[in-house]
């Protein structure tokens, strides 16, 4: 037996989306390769949310007042001796933040073959063959994982999570004994994000601004037409970094996660963190010099113009007609 | 405190990917190369922490194209040392063989504190701070802004980052490897007069690395790039062609509050 | 001079200078101004530089004012930037550093020869050295030192313009034999669509005249006179040694240059470096030989010419352009006002070109825009230019002002090639 092994992740008390997405792609591969489907979770009090991940064939509890809160060093020991005693065939990994750390951190310890950033995975045969994405999705790799257990760490989103609903499973819950590592990476407190008056989550327009619109200065041109569209000013990463907006403004990986109906990118050249965090938008329309910015592939209209030039005409454009 | 960077080469994607003929790899010679921008990143926080807490900033990485202009600019920034590990590497060596190459290196030098780019645009094996944290067996934290050092308990405090904008504060033990998401400032500017002085004066430390073991990496079978899935109606004609037909959409959807 | 001994510093009555009595109000303008209220240590930064000395000459007669392109926008000029440097502003540290275009106007009517070519550079320097230059342009001197050109395009690709020409552009590495003319193509004709549509123009003149030329190509890199003026002298020196090496390498009588910093740089800088080149400005390769160009049909345009400052004012030129565009069949040639030495800068010299953003957060318009209005108002439909930086900026000056349709922006070269091609052949627009 050489199961396929789900590493779920929770973040206080919360299940993390891709884990439900793994698990759904799990059974997928469990089921080519003829194994069972194992769900792995370190944490404490974790009741509630084994209870969601019961669609696998075996749930298995890391449980410990240690480990209520993720650190690198802790969560990678004690999962590292359970997978041990698995012999898992591949285990799957979110390419989350923690996931990131993990991942790489058990290939290491462990020795086992990591694929990280895939997008994809299948059977072929009794071959493993995973999809992995490189150069901010310029490129695809193609690999085989081999016999021997790998691991895969899976970038979120790339597999529905909708397949699986919680609760629907018959399997049973285990508690694996956890021998806890001394604390050489201790967890002080989570930090949430500064509350600002604007959640922009919850904002039907989107006007989000990158790197390409060159500088602070320009931020008010975008303001003007988000004004304009009845809407809120949005950033991608960098436009944060360097202090142009707030956090709370940010899109993508580290920062929310949108849905509006109109989401206006000026100079986003649409790398896979900003991705990820508007793809669902309805409707997507993105300003760009260059015509082979990533961004034209998710957008729904693209425009290669200067935002500088662009914006405020279209600006004026919609507040002259008013 | 000794702060050490590992640098890395990676494609300048202002160039086109093209790939070799048979499709396994990236054609080499239709490539350029730049330093890792998360790599410089870590740099400029190691440059920050060296102003605020004195001791020295060695730059280290494997001898590949164009590395060495890379280690003179790090130089003119303010590093104290640069360690070049001399082999047969492949110009784009994958993150795997770069860990088990420096892991040696680092272990010989008096490292506080490995101060990494969080990730590599090719890093299909894995990130470098967290496999180089196994091979030197050290503790890692990855995804980390906002770090903070106390040489006198021994400790790094930084917070790790997960979406939402949510952060964990954190600290480990030193010795230890970050990798870092982003510098407490933008990477500073090096004026070529300086780099030019550095590359008058300066001595680049060479290294050999040890035999490379094998194991740990997948085989790639091969790359593509992808297939369009879908691009953008893409506006045509002058700015003002474009505006109106921009327009016309918008009101057509709804998603205009006032008629235009 | 922290301590101003006041007993020592005694006004003459009257003097005699060269057998000429001048009394006490002629010799104050000959001797140093003596500033009494004022800490004059900002100001002592700035001449203690080498380079910035002649700003102490000022003695605000705002002769300067009147002709300086940024206070048209803004409160500019030399004598401002005196004024307030003498009153405590730090000039490393003020924005005011970075909206001087190096236009040379003020230099051409200062009687003292306070010279901003000389002192912006000066302070620029050391602001660029310390990483405090603003970021736009920061980036535009990481893109030249990485890539040979401030618009980050691949160096592999800078000859790539050849390909649409229409006629073979030969490479000058590739002949293996001396050259009549070596064509430096610069930065923005290689990789800017409007300067790669007038390379083209220029590959096509010079096979109808005849000419026995080729480019560098690929080893071509950015002359980077615009950042020397802008602060990056180090990146200046460099590119130098290496252009310098590299036009060694091959024989020819004459270098010509489309870009007049080029051609600055080639004519007034390299001599220090230790190359002497025998450079001139297209217009100057072209006037003499206009007569003979095939020109096929007339263009009935009116055509205003801007003047390029480091062409004009800086290095003398003002006829080899009006004579190409006098020789063209049907145009009228329109002055605008402010023309030759007292032309309007585009507002693209001095690192301009790379602080568009910077600069729009403290003038009230572009030069570029005030120029463009100035060239509609000759009731001109075409404005005829000679230096790469002026196309894009003037054709985005003409969108922004509004005028799309009134004014179109062309190098001289694209007038004189569509001259040459009959009609059903021309390509833009």
């Amino acid at each position: 037996m050489a199961p396929v092994v789900v590493i779920a992740e929770q973040l206080g008390g919360v299940l993390n989306d891709v884990s439900l997405e793994l698990l759904g792609k799990g059974r997928q591969l469990a089921q080519g390769l003829g194994e069972p489907l194992v769900a792995l979770l370190a944490g404490d009090q974790l009741d509630s949310l084994a209870a969601s991940l019961r669609t696998a064939d075996r749930v298995l509890l890391l449980e410990d007042e240690g480990l209520a809160h993720f650190t690198p060093d802790a969560y990678e020991q004690v999962l590292a001796e359970a997978l041990k005693d698995l012999e898992p065939r591949l285990v799957l990994i979110g390419n989350t933040s923690a996931g990131m750390d993990l991942a790489a951190g058990l290939s290491g310890r462990l020795n086992w073959t990591l694929a990280a950033y895939c997008t994809d995975l299948r059977v072929e045969g009794t071959a493993l063959v995973a999809v992995a994405q490189l150069y901010g999705g310029k490129l695809f790799a193609e690999v085989e994982l081999g016999t021997s257990a790998a691991i895969a760490s899976v970038i979120p989103g790339s597999f529905p999570a909708d397949a699986v609903k919680s609760g629907e499973g018959r399997a049973t819950v285990e508690r694996l004994p956890v021998k806890l590592p001394p604390g050489r990476v201790r967890f002080h407190e989570l930090i949430a994000p500064e509350t600002s008056a604007v959640d922009i989550k919850k904002v039907p327009v989107l006007v989000s601004v990158g790197r390409g619109i060159g500088g602070a200065e320009n931020v008010e041109i975008a303001e003007d037409l988000a004004r304009a569209l009845g809407g809120e000013i949005a950033a991608s990463r960098p436009v944060v970094d360097s202090g142009w907006l707030p956090k709370a403004r940010q899109v993508g990986k580290s920062g929310m996660t949108v849905r509006p109906k109109l989401y206006v990118a000026l100079g986003i050249s649409g790398a896979p963190e900003h991705l990820q965090g508007m793809k669902d938008a309805e409707f997507i329309v993105a300003v760009n010099t260059d015509s082979s910015a990533p961004i034209f592939e998710t957008a729904h209209i693209g425009v290669v113009a200067d935002a500088l030039e662009f914006v405020p005409a279209l600006t004026e454009r919609l507040t002259a007609g008013a | 405190m000794n702060l050490l960077v590992p640098l890395k080469m990676v494609p300048d994607l202002v160039e086109e990917l093209t790939l070799n003929e048979a499709g396994t790899g990236l054609d080499r010679d239709a490539l350029t190369y730049k330093l890792n921008e998360f790599d410089d990143q870590a740099l400029e926080e190691a440059l920050e922490l060296k102003a605020l807490h004195g001791g020295t900033v060695i730059v280290a990485g494997l001898d590949t194209p164009d590395i060495d202009q890379v280690f003179y600019t790090a130089i003119a920034k303010g590093a104290d040392r640069a360690v070049k590990i001399t082999g047969q590497f492949d110009p784009l060596v994958d993150s795997w063989t770069a860990a088990a190459a420096m892991a040696p290196v680092v272990a010989s030098l008096e490292v506080d504190l490995v101060l990494a780019g969080v990730q590599a645009p090719d890093d299909l094996y894995g990130q470098l701070p967290v496999l180089l944290a196994g091979r030197l067996g050290w503790p890692h934290v990855s995804v980390v802004s906002g770090i903070e050092l106390d040489p006198q308990a021994r400790i790094a405090r930084c917070h790790q980052e997960y979406s939402g904008g949510v952060m964990a504060a954190m600290e480990t033990a030193l010795p230890a490897v970050l990798g870092v998401q982003a510098a407490r400032k933008t990477p500073r500017y090096a004026p070529i007069s300086r780099i030019r002085q550095v590359m008058k004066e300066a001595k680049l430390e060479e290294v050999a690395a040890a035999p490379a073991a094998d194991g740990g990496r997948p085989k790639v079978r091969r790359l593509f790039k992808p297939e369009s899935q879908g691009h953008a109606r893409m506006l045509e004609g002058d700015v003002t062609s474009q505006i109106e037909q921009l327009v016309g959409l918008l009101a057509e959807r709804g998603l205009l509050k006032v008629r235009v | 001079m922290s301590e101003i001994e006041k007993e020592r510093i005694r006004e003459k009555e009257s003097v005699v200078v060269e057998g000429i009595t001048l009394t006490g109000q002629w010799n104050r303008m000959f001797e140093q101004r003596v500033v009494w209220d004022y800490d004059p240590t900002n100001l002592e930064k700035v001449v203690n530089l080498a380079g910035g000395e002649s700003l102490g000459w000022c003695y605000q007669c705002g002769k300067c004012t009147g002709v300086c392109p940024v206070d048209h926008v803004g409160s500019y000029s030399p004598r401002k930037i005196f004024s307030k440097v003498r009153s405590g502003l730090d000039l490393f540290t003020d924005p005011d550093l970075w909206l001087c275009t190096t236009c040379g106007n003020c230099l051409r009517v200062c009687p003292k020869g306070v010279d901003m070519l000389q002192i912006m550079p000066a302070v620029r320097e050391q602001v660029v050295a310390s990483g405090a230059a603003p970021p736009e342009l920061q980036q535009a001197f990481e893109n030249t030192f990485r890539y040979g050109n401030p618009l980050g395009e691949p160096a592999r690709k800078r000859a790539d313009w050849t390909k649409e020409a229409g006629v073979p552009v030969p490479v000058v590495s590739q002949l293996k034999r001396p050259v009549d003319v070596v064509f430096y193509v610069e930065c923005y004709w290689s990789y800017h669509l409007r300067g790669k549509q007038a390379a083209q123009a220029m590959a096509r003149t010079l096979h109808r005249l005849g000419i026995d030329f080729a480019i560098l190509g690929m080893e071509e890199k950015c002359v980077c006179d615009t950042q020397r003026a802008a602060g990056e002298k180090g990146l200046f020196e460099l590119f130098t040694e290496q252009n310098i090496a590299t036009l060694g390498k091959y024989q020819f009588t004459t270098l010509m240059t489309p870009d007049p910093h080029a051609f600055n740089a080639f004519k007034n800088e390299y001599p220090k470096y230790g190359a002497t080149l025998p450079v001139v400005h297209y217009t100057q390769l072209l006037a003499p030989l206009v007569a003979t160009l095939p020109f096929v049909r007339e263009l009935p345009y009116r055509v205003t010419f801007h003047d390029p400052c480091y062409l004009g004012r800086q290095n003398g030129e003002y006829e080899s352009p009006r004579q190409l565009l006098k020789a063209i069949p049907g145009l009228q040639v329109i002055e605008m006002l402010r023309c030759r030495e007292n032309g309007y800068c585009c507002g693209g010299g001095g690192g301009g070109m790379w602080l568009g953003s910077f600069a729009a957060g403290h003038e009230s318009e572009r030069l570029s825009e005030r120029r463009v209005k100035e060239a509609v108002s000759t009731g001109a439909d075409v404005l005829a230019v000679c230096c790469p930086f002026e196309v894009s900026l003037f054709e985005d000056a003409v969108k922004t002002t509004g005028n799309s349709g009134k004014l179109i922006v062309r190098d001289i070269v694209e007038l004189l090639d569509e001259a040459c091609t009959p009609k059903t052949e021309v390509s833009i627009a």
